[in-house]
C-alpha cells in the first residue's frame, strides 16, 4: 500500500478551521472532493487533528451512500432507477453503459476513469430516463449515444 | 455523600395509583423506585437515556389524548397519568419484541447469555409468543474479535447502543460505533483499530444480549450453575464493589456491582480479569524451606513453622523487621501488626514498599474527602499519578464529576494523563520541580497559572493528592495537600496505590502508627493499647528504606516479607538484593515466587483474593466487606492462622484463631474502628461500606500537612517513573487475559531533548541511572516536560533501572550513532 499524501487533508482542515464534531459531514465531503474517496490514513489523521473519534467518522462514512472508503473512479456515472426512469427504459440504458464501461454497478474501471452506480431518484423525473456523470445531467438519455457521452470525460 | 437539597416531589398516577416522585425523574426510574418494572434494553441507570430500543413504551395521557411514549427519556410532570400495562402498551411491547427478534438468532442454547439474558427474559414476559417473520435473518461472520479480550457476534446485536454509549460517555474512549445503515447496521471498531479500552469489559456486562462476550468467560459456565458472592476489588485502593462468580470451585467471572459510593458498577478490565492469577499453576501451594545446598524444597507446615519460630526467636525482637501487608485484609494486617508488636516485639513495620507516602498523611489528613464529594465539587485538583493507569474506577468517577456534574478539572503531572482531554487546565512540570509549582500557585500576584488560581478559588475544591511517579519526593504530596487545604471549602483525598494500603496503615502496619489511626508517639494512645496488649515498643520503627539499610548494615537480622517484592519495588534493586543476602533469615508469606522471595529461607503459601474473608479500607477510609468463595490451593493457609500458630510456637498468645475474633478485637483496640462489625456491612444501607471513624469511632491522628520547604531538584534528564495499569507485576503476568496487554517497554523523551542528544524516534538507546542501565526503544513524546525522561515503572525490563533521580540516554553504540538519523526508525521497528 502506498502512503497517502496528507497535504490536501491539512489544506481542507485549514480551510474549514475550526472543525468540531458538528462539521463532520461537510469535512468528509470536502475530503472526498480532494481525494476522490476517504482514505483510511486520512480518516485517522482527521480524527487526531479534530478530536472527532475515528469510529464516528467511519460510522458516518458507512451510513451515507455518498462516501467511498475505497479508491473511486475519476468520474462517477449514476444511472437513475427511479420509477419514471424505470418505465422509460432505464434497463436498456443500464445494459448499454455496462457494456461500454465493461463494469457493473458498484464497480470501478481498471483505469480508474469511471465508477458506476445506480441511484434511486435524482429528482428530475421530467427528463427521464436520466443518467448523471459527476454533476452533469443527461436527460431523455439515448442508449445509442453512450459512447459519445462517455468519451467526453477523461 | 455530599449534602444535596431534597428534590421537589410531584404526584403522578402510575397504573391508577397515586405516587410521589422527584420532579424531573424519568418515568422508567420513578416507576422502578416504586416497584413497577418497565421492560427496557437500551436504558441504563448510569448513562443518559436515548429512547432507542422502544421496549419501554408506556401510555401517557396528554391534552391530545393517550399516547405511547418511551418511559426512559420522558420526565415525570405534575398530575401525569401513566399506564404501563394497558392493552395498547402490551400490544406495543409484543410488536417491539417481534421486530427485535426478526434478526436475532435464537441460538440461546449455545449462547453465554442464555439464562441471564434480558432479551430472553423479556420475550418470555412480554413477547408475543410467536413470530410472523419467515424470511431469512441477516448474517454476519461470527464472532469477530474487537480486541484481545472482547468478541462481537453482530447477529445477536439488537442495536441498543449501550456499549457505544458507555465507551463515549462513561469511559471516554469511543472506539466502537454503529456502522452501515438499515438492516446492515452493526457495531464495530474503525477498521484494524482494536477496542483497546481499559474498560472494555463493562460493555460485555451491560450488553442485554449475547453479542459481546469476553474471552475469559466464553463457554466456561451456564449462569444457573454459577455461585456468586459480593466482595471488593483488590486491584487498587478505590474499593470497587464486585461480584465474584465461580463454577466448580473456580472463579470464572467478575462483574461490577453498582455501589453509589465507589464504582457506580463499573470496573477496569484489570479489576475484571485479574482473578485468573489465583488459579495460576505458579501459585505456591506448599511451604518451602531452603536446604543446605541452597535449593527451595517442599516441606510440611510443622517443619516450616518450627524453622520460622526458631529463627525469629533466636534474635532480639528489634532485630526483626517486616515489609508488606498492604494487599491483605484489615484482619490479616491487624494480626500481623499484633504479632510483630507483641510476640516478636519489634517496631520495624512497614506496609508500604518503594513508593511510600508519609503514613500519618495517608491515614490522618483532615478534612478528608469522600469519592462522592467529587460530584458536588466546583473544582477538582488532581496532582497524583495518572488515574487512568493507577486508579481506573476513580478515573471514571472524576470523569463523571467533570462531564456530567460540571466540575472544573485541573491536572498537574509531568506528562499527559488520561484526564487531560477533559481538564480545564493542565500544568506539566519536570519531575523534581513540583515545589516550584506549589510556590508559584501560592504566591500572590504571580503571573503564571492565573487561570488555575482563579478556578481554585472557586470552591468547593476536592484535591486528589498522591505521588505522580516513583521518583517524586514523597514530601511533595504533603506540600500540595497543605496548599490545597488552604483553598476555599477544600478537602483532600490522599491516594496510595496498593489495594488495602489504607487498611494496613489503619491497622498499624507503619513504623509510626498503632491500630486505629493512633500515632506511636501518642503516650495516651499507646497506654490505651498497652492496657490490652501489654508493654509495647515506645519508639517509632524503621520504614522500608531504613529496614533495607539496617539489614545491609547488620543491625537487623531477620525479615518478614508479606506479599511484598522490594527488589522490584525498591529504589535500588541491587541494594535490596544485597540487603536480603545480608539478612540471616528471610521468611516470605506470599502467593507467588518473586524477585525478592527467591532468596528467602522459608516461603509460606497464603490464601489470597476470593479465598479470605474480612474487611478492607479504601482511599476514603471506607470499610467494606470482602468475602471468601473458594479455598486456597493445596496447603495454602490464611495469613492470620499462620501467624496464630507461629505465635504459640514462640510462646505468645495472638488470639487470632478466626476472622470474626480478630474483627472484634479491632473494634475493641483500634479507636477509629470502634463501632465496626462485619454484620453492619453484610446487609442494609451500609453494604456500600462505612467511612471510619463513625458513631463511637475516635480518630486521634489529625495530620496537618505542611510545605516542609522542599527544594526543587533540577537535573537533566529528570526521571519520571510513572505506573501503567498492565505492568509486569505478578498478578498481571499470571492472568492470561492481561499478560499480553503489557505495553512494550520504552523510554520517552521530549522531541527537543531527543534532537539535542541527536537521537531519533524508534532508536534503541541505553538509559542509565545511579542504580542500573537498561536498553530501551526511544519514543518521542511532546507531552513531557522538557528535560525529563519517562520510563514506565515495573515493566519486565524497566525495573532494573530502579528509581534514580536523573538518567542519561545514549545511543547504544557508536555505529548506531552514525546511522541513527536515517535508520533509527526502521531499526527500532524491526526489533
Amino acid at each position: 500500500m502506498t502512503a497517502v499524501d496528507l497535504g490536501p487533508a491539512h489544506a481542507v482542515l485549514e480551510d474549514m478551521a475550526p472543525v468540531d464534531h458538528g462539521h463532520a459531514i461537510p469535512l468528509l465531503q470536502n475530503i472526498q472532493e480532494s481525494y476522490g474517496y476517504l482514505p483510511r490514513e486520512v480518516l485517522l489523521e482527521l480524527s487526531s487533528e479534530t478530536g472527532i473519534p475515528a469510529s464516528h467518522l467511519f460510522g458516518l462514512a458507512t451510513f451515507y451512500a455518498q462516501f467511498y472508503l475505497e479508491e473511486h473512479g475519476r468520474h462517477t456515472v449514476r444511472v437513475c432507477r427511479g420509477t419514471a426512469c424505470h418505465v422509460r427504459g432505464r434497463k436498456i440504458i443500464q445494459e448499454a453503459i455496462d457494456e461500454e464501461l465493461g463494469i457493473g454497478p458498484g464497480e470501478t474501471t481498471e483505469d480508474r476513469r469511471f465508477s458506476l452506480e445506480t441511484v434511486a431518484c435524482v429528482g428530475t423525473c421530467f427528463l427521464a430516463p436520466v443518467v448523471m456523470i459527476d454533476h452533469d445531467y443527461f436527460g431523455n438519455f439515448d442508449p445509442k449515444k453512450v459512447g459519445e457521452i462517455i468519451g467526453g470525460y477523461e | 455523600m455530599p449534602e444535596q437539597p431534597p428534590p421537589e416531589m410531584v404526584t403522578i398516577s402510575l397504573d391508577g395509583q397515586e405516587i410521589e416522585v422527584p420532579q424531573g425523574e424519568y418515568i422508567i426510574k420513578a416507576a422502578e423506585d416504586q416497584g413497577t418494572y418497565i421492560p427496557r434494553f437500551c436504558y441504563h441507570s448510569r448513562m443518559k437515556p436515548v429512547g432507542l430500543c422502544r421496549m419501554c413504551l408506556v401510555e401517557v395521557e396528554t391534552p391530545r389524548g393517550r399516547i405511547l411514549t418511551t418511559a426512559c427519556n420522558t420526565p415525570v410532570a405534575p398530575e401525569m397519568i401513566v399506564d404501563t400495562e394497558s392493552a395498547v402498551v402490551q400490544k406495543a411491547q409484543e410488536g417491539i419484541l417481534e421486530f427485535l427478534l426478526i434478526n436475532h438468532p435464537l441460538d440461546c442454547p449455545v449462547c453465554d447469555k442464555g439464562g441471564e439474558c434480558p432479551l430472553q427474559d423479556q420475550t418470555v414476559a412480554y413477547g408475543p409468543g410467536e413470530s410472523r417473520f419467515v424470511e431469512e435473518k441477516r448474517h454476519f461472520e461470527k464472532p469477530i474479535p474487537l480486541s484481545d479480550i472482547v468478541l462481537m457476534d453482530r447477529e445477536r446485536c439488537i442495536l441498543c447502543a449501550r456499549c457505544t454509549r458507555f465507551s463515549e460517555e462513561v469511559s471516554g474512549d469511543p472506539l466502537i460505533e454503529f456502522v452501515g445503515r438499515g438492516n446492515q447496521t452493526h457495531v464495530i471498531t474503525f477498521p484494524d483499530e482494536p477496542f483497546a479500552s481499559y474498560f472494555s469489559g463493562n460493555t460485555v456486562q451491560i450488553c442485554p444480549v449475547g453479542a459481546l462476550t469476553a474471552k475469559p468467560y466464553r463457554f466456561k459456565a451456564r449462569p444457573w450453575d454459577l455461585e456468586a458472592i459480593e466482595s471488593v476489588s483488590m486491584v487498587d485502593a478505590s474499593g470497587a464493589s464486585i461480584s465474584i462468580e465461580t463454577s466448580q470451585n473456580e472463579v470464572v467471572r467478575i462483574n461490577g456491582v453498582d455501589n453509589d459510593a465507589t464504582n457506580h458498577g463499573w470496573l477496569s478490565d484489570k479489576d475484571r480479569f485479574v482473578f485468573q492469577a489465583i488459579h495460576s499453576e505458579n501459585r505456591l501451594a506448599t511451604p518451602l524451606i531452603r536446604d543446605d545446598a541452597g535449593d527451595l524444597q517442599p516441606a510440611s507446615w510443622g517443619d516450616a513453622l518450627d524453622r520460622v519460630a526458631d529463627a525469629l526467636g533466636s534474635v532480639r525482637g528489634d532485630e526483626v523487621a517486616s515489609i508488606g501487608g498492604a494487599n491483605n485484609t484489615n484482619e490479616e494486617a491487624f494480626a500481623l501488626g499484633k504479632f510483630l508488636r507483641t510476640v516478636v516485639v519489634t517496631p520495624h513495620i512497614d506496609a508500604q514498599v518503594g513508593d511510600a507516602l508519609n503514613p500519618e498523611f495517608l491515614a490522618g489528613v483532615t478534612p478528608r474527602a469522600e469519592i462522592g464529594d467529587l460530584d458536588g465539587a466546583a473544582t477538582i485538583l488532581v496532582w497524583a499519578g495518572d488515574l487512568k493507569e493507577e486508579f481506573p474506577t476513580l478515573f471514571l468517577r472524576v470523569r463523571h464529576a467533570v462531564t456530567q456534574m460540571g466540575a472544573k478539572l485541573i491536572v498537574v503531572h509531568p506528562r499527559r494523563t488520561g484526564l487531560d482531554n477533559i481538564a480545564a487546565e493542565k500544568i506539566t512540570y519536570r519531575p523534581g520541580e513540583g515545589p516550584e509549582v506549589v510556590r508559584k500557585l501560592t504566591a500572590q500576584g504571580d503571573q503564571d497559572y492565573g487561570a488555575v488560581r482563579d478556578l481554585l478559588t472557586a470552591g468547593p475544591v476536592i484535591a486528589l493528592v498522591g505521588l505522580t511517579g516513583r521518583a517524586e519526593d514523597p514530601r511533595l504530596a504533603e506540600a500540595v495537600a497543605a496548599y490545597a487545604l488552604g483553598l476555599p471549602g477544600s478537602k483532600v483525598l490522599p491516594l496510595a496505590r496498593r489495594a488495602n494500603v489504607f487498611g494496613a496503615l489503619d491497622m498499624g502496619l507503619a513504623p509510626t502508627l498503632l491500630p486505629g489511626r493512633v500515632p506511636v508517639k501518642s503516650e495516651s494512645g499507646r497506654a490505651e493499647l498497652e492496657s490490652h496488649w501489654g508493654p509495647l515498643p515506645g519508639e517509632a520503627g524503621l520504614d522500608t528504606a531504613g529496614i533495607i539499610a539496617g539489614l545491609a548494615a547488620g543491625d537487623l537480622k531477620a525479615l518478614l516479607l508479606v506479599g511484598a517484592d522490594p527488589v522490584r519495588d525498591g529504589r535500588n534493586p541491587d541494594a535490596v538484593r544485597a540487603a536480603l543476602d545480608a539478612a540471616e533469615f528471610v521468611v516470605s508469606l506470599d502467593m507467588f515466587l518473586n524477585d525478592s522471595n527467591q532468596q528467602a529461607s522459608v516461603i509460606l503459601p497464603v490464601d489470597g483474593f476470593a479465598e479470605t474473608e474480612g474487611t478492607v479500607t479504601n482511599i476514603e477510609g471506607r470499610v467494606q466487606k470482602v468475602n471468601r468463595i473458594l479455598p486456597g490451593p493445596g496447603q495454602s493457609r490464611a495469613l492470620w492462622s499462620i501467624l496464630d500458630e507461629l505465635s504459640s510456637r514462640m510462646g505468645g498468645q495472638l488470639g487470632a484463631g478466626d476472622g470474626p475474633a480478630i474483627a472484634k478485637e479491632i473494634a475493641l483496640v483500634a479507636p477509629a474502628y470502634r463501632s465496626m462489625t462485619w454484620d453492619r456491612l453484610e446487609w442494609g444501607p451500609e453494604r456500600d461500606g462505612v467511612v471510619m471513624p463513625d458513631r463511637d469511632g475516635v480518630q486521634e491522628l489529625r495530620f496537618v500537612p505542611d510545605d516542609s520547604g522542599l527544594r526543587p531538584t533540577a537535573g537533566r534528564l529528570a526521571l519520571h517513573s510513572g505506573r501503567v495499569l498492565y505492568d509486569g507485576g505478578t498478578r498481571n503476568t499470571q492472568s492470561p487475559a492481561l499478560a499480553g496487554l503489557t505495553p512494550d517497554p520504552a523510554v520517552y523523551l521530549h522531541p527537543r531533548d531527543a534532537s539535542a542528544l541527536a537521537l531519533a524516534d524508534g532508536q534503541e538507546v541505553d538509559v542509565a541511572g545511579e542504580f542500573g542501565t537498561v536498553r530501551l526503544r526511544l519514543e518521542l513524546d511532546p507531552s513531557l516536560a522538557e528535560g525529563s525522561a519517562y520510563v514506565p515503572a515495573n515493566l519486565d525490563s524497566t525495573w532494573v533501572l530502579g528509581v534514580p533521580d536523573v538518567v542519561t540516554v545514549e545511543a547504544q553504540s557508536s555505529k548506531g550513532k552514525k546511522n541513527e538519523k536515517k535508520k533509527g526508525k526502521k531499526k527500532g521497528a524491526g526489533e
